[in-house]
């Protein structure tokens, strides 16, 4: 059993659920002071609003959201920053190869966006919601995630 | 445009709650191993099971939340908003969405908030999946302002 345990998670559990449920306090903070379910990635959209006149982009939702999802979003980085300069390592790099990392994010941006939203929005505020849309989401992106990457590494494309 | 109303509401303290949360949100994503992409590449290649434990954390603290709160007649304290779950329409775009993103995340390992956490520890090269995402974001949102589609316009109350 112990093997088994160890085999599934070789770094252990307790950094990844105390992280998850600090992602989730983050979740909680907002929405009890403004009952507002805040997910990250619309902030890709209501920001380009600020500078571009598509009307997709600028619907009312978006310009009423965009400025306190710049205060979110500059809140994450920060609370990044703090982990990393208290409890974590200090900074890193990926070593990940740049094509790797922004042909995927535009998929990621496009995904996202046209499937009302991502890990975040769907994978913890829908599933908490316990939404059947987002847990069809979120089932979907993870299949489909897991079967990218393995494809991609057993392409022998590494890191 | 300056004159709609915004989420805020007026109250000066609204802004201040939203930074605590993204703070806690980024330490938590820092923490939790989710801003290395080679962690989640890990996970998706069934190395290391444990991301499932971010997600499913994450998950289970918010659930707690929507079970106490919302649907309760009682609103929140700075918006005045009624607290309610986050429940989106099912259209096909869930699925076609959900799978590009699936191939997007498969690829590069990192997603949205965790692109942004990712930043925050100075891991520069993120940078390349945030304008990625943007390009994206721009891509999908210029399509369908050309194609009118409007179908998943929802309530404003929810928001990824």
């Amino acid at each position: 059993m112990a093997g088994l345990v160890s085999t599934l998670f070789p770094n252990g559990i307790a950094q990844y659920a105390v992280g998850g449920a600090l992602v989730g306090l983050g979740v909680v903070v907002i929405y009890v002071g403004t009952g507002i379910v805040a997910g990250a990635s619309t902030f890709l959209e209501s920001t380009l609003s600020y500078v571009s006149n598509v009307p997709r982009l600028n619907r009312a939702k978006h310009l009423a959201s965009r400025d306190w999802r710049v205060v979110f979003t500059l809140g994450i980085v920060l609370g990044a920053a703090v982990y990393a300069l208290t409890l974590g390592p200090g900074g890193w790099t990926t070593d990940v190869q740049p094509w790797r990392l922004f042909a995927g994010g535009i998929l990621v941006g496009i995904g996202t966006r046209l499937g009302k939203g991502c890990t975040s929005g769907h994978g913890v505020c829908g599933v908490g919601s316990v939404s059947r849309t987002s847990l069809t989401n979120v089932a979907t992106f993870l299949v489909v995630a897991v079967g990218t990457a393995q494809l991609v590494a057993a392409l022998g494309v590494s890191p | 445009m300056s004159d709609a109303p915004t989420d805020d509401g007026g109250d000066p303290r609204f802004f201040g709650v939203v930074l605590l949360g993204g703070l806690i949100f980024g330490f938590g994503l820092g923490y939790s191993q989710m801003a290395r992409p080679e962690v989640v590449l890990d996970f998706l290649q069934f190395q290391d099971f444990g991301l499932l434990f971010v997600m499913g954390g994450a998950a289970v603290v918010t659930g707690i939340a929507f079970a106490l709160l919302a649907d309760t007649g009682r609103r929140a304290p700075l918006t005045g908003r009624a607290y309610a779950k986050r429940l989106k329409t099912y259209d096909r775009n869930v699925l076609v969405g959900g799978t590009i993103f699936g191939v997007g995340w498969g690829l590069s390992g990192i997603c949205p908030g965790a692109a942004y956490a990712s930043l925050g520890v100075g891991n520069y090269p993120i940078l390349w999946a945030l304008a990625g995402m943007f390009v994206g974001a721009y891509l999908q949102g210029y399509w369908r302002s050309v194609r009118s589609d409007d179908e998943d316009d929802v309530a404003a109350t929810t928001a990824d």
